[in-house]
Formats: structure tokens, sequence, C-alpha cells
């Protein structure tokens, strides 16, 4: 098929129009599901609230089932799909493999969403996102979701097909980059998550059309979260990789080693599925020790790899502004970095919230004693709020800003804004996050209508404290709402008002990565290496933290009904 | 030279780890297995794990044996839907039941014995929050899951469902009383 590749002027870029057009749709799409998303999010926060208590509790059932469908899957995959298409065409400017396969994929997922959206608005099928059997939902919002992960399985086939066309033309000599080798990460573990939602949704569509009597409800816990966990651990990959891109593109910083940082991607494919225990240590169904071996991903190797993350991603930044001069005590690297932009702010904030409130709750959350403490408490969404959204998302919105004069070719609209909007919704999603968990902490339930118990033969009185973090929640939840309104306001307003930027020269033919072998020899024996000084006091300020509040939580443990 | 070109050096495999990081390689290591043992520790010399004993049931053989239960355990009757108040034997073997949308019965319990508590549900997923100690076990139907509990303080607790289970979810509140 006839292409053409253009290179853009701010970046240096190369864009093949087809992967250029599936890229802007993938990304426009999922701005409209984070929109859909921003509003239930809205409505949900407002009726947790406990002074407002905005919706009745059924529409308040069937919002939160639509919030955790259109973010967790809808919002996030169409992103990740325009992530996996940047990472395999543009970084290794090449041709797209099949585009009709690449749109068959996206109508698919378009589709899909919007059939299982339809089915949560009919009102029949508020059974969440995690839809445990026996609860069932109408058949159409099985077949939705099964339609979506076909779709992006397609996706994911057409990104594993690029790879081979860039191989074949010759695009690119020696080894992937580092960020698409991430985003191969991501796609190696999509592929396993998807299969293991057909294993399960099918099965379920079939049931709920009546042609399977019954589902066992522990069986489709142990393989929908087969689904449900690792599709956040693509999410992982996926942001991982978007940092080490940011990194890249505003500070030409490469990784302090591509050896350690391949190899930590590679402890995510082996490792990271076998998370989906970490909801099911509070189950009856599986023994002590299949708990412990799988929730802690074989010993902790995926743990492991992303504190290696953690720690390689601000050192190439240091790195790199210390190459620059910005050599002065410990943290002028840091100090100097452009808070101003909101590219880096995002990324910046996206990093230390993932590690710091993410990474750590999580582990503590998915160890197999402590978690009877949160299991299905306030703290399991305070979790993953500060994964997904303050790691994840914030990592694709501040990648959007870069991505709007360069796929989209507009100039930023209201750049002040631009540069408040990180720091507004990282800090404010950021508390929210604690305040949940502090929420949890103290025994309140998620996907829970009423704190009062209005109905029941018994009244129950949570501490005051409970009440507090509730009130906080709804507060920062609405400035988080806020933040994010106002990321999709300058996005799309871009989109449509922003000032047209040139595009640059277009070309029938691709022009191939150069090859480097003269700096090959230079940095082959470390010549150029940087001590890294100020990333080893925040990684040792992580890993105290880790460790006091890992400790804190055995504690509070020791401290309830004795159990065996 | 940077993550979004190939590695400027063509066997970058071979390169050396700088010092700094193989530390930090090493401290995550470490702390993993520190992480990993941890757990195992606590199932030797810990006082709270969940029990691994639990069997494949269906709602009507285990509301048959939560009956039979009931029937001869019951010392009074609370609230006016007179919800038996079942002392459970201290060391014996109470049940629970899960269902749209009450826990059933009120357990009686004593401070300082050790109980069996046989877990349930009837119908869909149920989750057993017991406040204000914050202990979180999720019910499954068609699995009997027996927790040995020993209560360690006097008191009125309240038994919230912390799995959603429909419209009633939010009002679906038991009772333990500990004496």
């Amino acid at each position: 098929m006839a292409t053409t590749y253009r290179t853009c002027p701010i970046s240096g870029m190369q864009f093949e129009d087809q992967a250029e057009k599936l890229m802007r749709w993938n990304a426009v799409a999922g701005v409209l599901w984070l929109l859909v998303g921003g509003i239930t999010a809205l409505l949900v926060i407002l009726t947790r609230w406990p002074a407002i208590k905005l919706l009745p509790a059924d529409q308040f059932y069937l919002i939160l089932t639509a919030h955790g469908i259109d973010m967790l899957i809808l919002w996030i995959l169409f992103f990740e799909m325009a992530v996996l298409y940047f990472a395999s065409s543009v970084l290794l400017r090449c041709r797209i493999a099949t585009p009709k396969i690449a749109w068959l994929g996206f109508w698919l997922m378009v589709v899909g969403g919007i059939i299982t959206n339809v089915a949560i608005f009919q009102g029949e099928s508020s059974v969440m996102f995690t839809s445990y059997v026996p609860m069932q939902a109408q058949p159409h919002f099985y077949l939705g979701i099964i339609l979506v992960a076909v779709g992006a399985l397609l996706g994911t086939c057409v990104f594993f097909g690029t790879l081979v066309v860039a191989k074949k033309d010759k695009t690119y000599e020696g080894s992937l980059p580092l960020v698409t080798f991430g985003a191969l990460t991501a796609a190696i573990i999509a592929t396993f998550t998807i299969l293991s939602g057909a294993g399960i949704l099918i099965p379920t569509f079939f049931w709920s059309m009546g042609w399977i009597k019954e589902i066992d409800a522990q069986l489709y816990r142990m393989v929908w979260w087969g689904l449900g966990h690792s599709s956040q651990q693509i999410n992982v990959a996926a942001h991982v990789s978007v940092w080490y891109l940011t990194a890249a593109v505003l500070f030409n910083a490469k990784p302090l080693s591509e050896k350690v940082s391949r190899f930590a991607f590679l402890l995510y494919i082996l490792f990271l599925q076998l998370a989906s225990a970490h909801h099911l240590l509070s189950d009856p169904g599986m023994s002590a020790e299949w708990k412990v071996l799988n929730t802690s991903y074989f010993m902790y190797f995926a743990v492991m790899a992303s504190m290696i993350h953690g720690f390689t991603v601000p050192g190439a930044i240091e790195a790199a502004q210390r190459r620059r001069g910005f050599t002065n005590g410990m943290f002028e690297w840091l100090r100097k970095a452009p808070w101003g932009n909101p590219v880096f702010s995002g990324m910046f904030i996206s990093l230390v919230s993932f590690g710091f409130l993410g990474g750590i709750s999580g582990v503590v959350l998915g160890t197999e004693q402590i978690n009877m403490l949160m299991h299905n408490t306030f703290y399991v969404p305070g979790h993953f709020h500060t994964t997904v959204v303050s790691g994840t998302t914030l990592a694709f919105m501040s990648i959007t800003f870069l991505l709007v004069p360069v796929l989209f070719r507009r100039e930023l609209i209201l750049p002040k804004l631009c540069q408040i909007q990180p720091y507004l919704y990282g800090i404010s999603m950021g508390v929210l996050g604690l305040v949940m968990m502090g929420a949890g902490t103290l025994g309140v339930s998620r996907r829970h209508w009423d704190m009062a118990f209005s109905g029941a033969p018994f009244q129950y009185e949570w501490p005051g404290a409970a009440y507090l973090m509730m009130g906080l929640t709804g507060i920062f939840g609405v400035i988080a709402v806020i933040g994010g309104g106002l990321w999709i306001l300058l996005i799309v307003g871009s989109l449509l008002f922003g000032k047209k930027l040139d595009g640059g020269k277009v070309s029938d033919k691709p022009t191939p990565i150069p090859s480097n072998t003269q700096a090959a020899s230079a940095v082959a024996h470390g010549s150029d290496h940087v001590p890294v000084p100020g990333t080893v006091v925040l990684a040792l300020l992580l890993f105290v933290s880790f460790v006091l509040y890992y400790f804190v939580n055995w504690k509070y443990l020791s401290e309830v009904w004795l159990l065996s | 030279m940077s993550a979004i070109l190939p590695p400027s050096d063509r066997l970058w495999w071979k390169q050396p780890i700088d010092k700094v990081e193989w530390a930090w390689i090493a401290i995550a290591f470490v702390w993993g297995m520190i992480m990993f043992g941890m757990m195992i520790y606590w199932h030797i010399y810990g006082k709270q794990n969940l029990s691994n004993e639990a069997y494949k049931t269906t709602p009507e053989l285990f509301a048959a044996k939560a009956e039979k239960f009931i029937a001869e355990n019951t010392i009074r009757t609370e609230t006016d839907q007179d919800i038996p108040v079942v002392r459970v034997p201290p060391g014996g073997d109470g049940y629970l039941i899960a269902r749209l949308w009450a826990w059933y019965p009120i357990l009686e319990l004593e401070e300082g014995q050790t109980y069996k508590i046989h877990l349930s549900s009837m119908d869909y997923n149920h989750g057993f929050s017991l406040q204000p100690v914050n202990i979180n076990i999720q019910v499954i139907p068609g699995y009997e899951h027996v927790v040995k509990m020993t209560p360690t303080k006097k008191g009125t607790y309240a038994i919230v469902c912390n799995e959603f289970c429909g419209i009633g979810h939010s009002w679906m509140l038991g009772r333990i009383y500990v004496k």
C-alpha cells in the first residue's frame, strides 16, 4: 500500500501516514472515554461524600460500574494502542503492518465499548467492573467487553507485525530502543491478559445466554483476575516506557545501563501475571502456599523490577542533567529541571506517586496475612488510584502535552493552565489516594452506598476519623475531577483551536535511523560514566519509607483477633 | 544514545553495571527475600493467619447444617425480626450464613476462647468485614470456609458486608457479641 512519511520539524520524529491517523483516532477515542469516566467519577465522589450523598443506591452502583469499565478498560486501552503504534512505527521509523487490521481492531473496540456502556446504562448490568458470578449482567455487557478484547488483541498483533516490518526493512540497526522494548513487554503481557479474559468472559457470556448452567464462583475470581490484575501490569509496563520516553525526549537521557533496564522489563514478563493472587488472599479456595508464592510474584521479583526502574529513570535524568553542567550539590539537577514544562512535571509526579504511594501500598496490600486488614475496604481503590491514576493516567496525560504539537500539529492553547494542570491533578490525586487508604485502614468498605446502614436491623457507628477521611475524599476527589476536566479541556481545545503547526517534509520512503558506530566505541567502556548521588538519596528515602510502613502494618495485624 | 534509539553499543549486554546500580539491585533483592520470608515466618510464629480449611458445599447443605446448629444453641432472639442469638460452645463450631441481605444468625462468643466459624454464602459473593476489629474475609457461594477465631476483647461487633451484592448491600449488617 502506498504511504508517506513525515518528518516532524519539532522533534525530528518520523510519522508514517497510516500510523499517524491510527494514533490520533485511538488517542482521541481514549480522551472521550476519559470524559465519560470523569463525569461518572464526579457522581461517585459526590455520593460517597457523606455530607452530600448525591445519588440513590441503584444509580450509584450503576454509575460506579460505568466508572470502572470506562476508565480501567476503555480510556487506558485506547491510549495504550496509540502508545504501541508510537513505540513501533514512529520509534523504528517504519510503516505500520496491516493498517486495515489495525482499523478493524479500533472499530471493534469502539463498538464493544459502546455496547457495554449501553448495557450498563440500561440499568440491568450494575455488576461492577469485576462482574463476579453468580451475579448476572445482561449478555451484551459481556459481549461488549469481549469485542473490546478482540480489538485490543488485533492492535497488539499489528504492533508485533510492525516490529517484524522494521526488522525486514532494516530501518534500524542492532537492538530495539529501550522504549520499544518496554512497549513489547506491555504487548506480551497484554496477550496473556486478553487470553485470560477470553477464557473467563466467553463462558460467562454463554452462561448469561443460558447455554452453560453454572460457573464456579471461586474459579471465576481466579481466572477473571488473570485479566483484571494483569491488565494493570500492562499499564505499568506502558507507563514505565513513557517515563523513559519522556526522559529521552526532554533530556536526551540514556539509560544508566541498557542491560539492567531491559532485565527489569524481562522480570515483568516472567512474573507480573502471578498478581491475580492479590485479589484472592482472603478467599477460601486457595492454599496458603499458593497464596504466598503467587502474591509475591514468586519471591518479589517483579517488585525488584519496579524498584530498579524507580532508580534508573530518575538516575538517567540526573546523569543527563549533570552532563549538561548541573553538577552543584546533590539536587541541582532536579531543581533546575523544567518544572514549568507539563511534560516533565507530570512525568515526575507520576514517578514519585507510583513509587511512594502506589508501589508501597500495593506490596503491603498484597502481603498474604496483612491483606485481611484491607481486603475489599476503601484501601483497595485508594491503592489503585495511586497506581493507575497517579501513575498511568498522569504519565499518559503528560506525554499528550508532547503529542499535541508533534502528532496533532497544533500549538497548545492557554500555556499557563497547561503548566498548572499536572500539579493540580497529580497532587490532588495523590492526596485522594492517601485519604482513601486512611478510610480503608479504619475499615470503611469499598463499593458501599451508605455509611449509616439505614434499613439494617442493627446499627454500627464508624469512628469519627472515618467520616473525616471520607469528607476529605470528597474534597480532593472533586479537585482531582477539576484537574482531569481541565486536561480534557486543554487537549480538546488545542486540537480544535490551537494554532496549526508546520507538518514538516513529506517523503515516499522512510529515512532509516542513522547508524551510530562512532559513539559506540566511546560508550562501550563506560567512559562517560556519571555518578548519580541525588538519585541514590531519593531511592534510599523510598526504601526507608517502604520498610517502616511495611512493618507498621504487621504491628496492626498483631493486634487483631487471633486467627488460625 | 537515548532510550528512544537503538543502543549505541551493539554489544550492550557486555557493558559493565555500575557499582551503585548493583548495590540498589542487591538491596531490592534482599528486601524481597525478607518480605517473602516474613509471610512464612508469620505462618509459623504469627497469631493471625487465615485458615486453609475449606470445603465444596451447596447452599442447601450448608443451610441445613447451620439450621441444626441454630436450633441446638439459640439462647434468645433479638430485634423485631426475631433474629436468633446463638451461643457457640467454647472450642466448638459455629455457623454463619451470608445471604441477600443479612448475616444470620447473631453469634455469641467468649473472650479468649477459640471457635471454628463456618462461613458460606447462599447466593452471591459477600464480604465478611468484622468491625471495628477490621478483619476482612471473602465469602463465596459453594465454598464452606472454616475459620478459627479467638476474640481478644469483650464487646459488640458489627459484620459489614464489603463485597457488592446488589441493591440491599448497604444494609447487610450482622452482629457478634463477645462476653
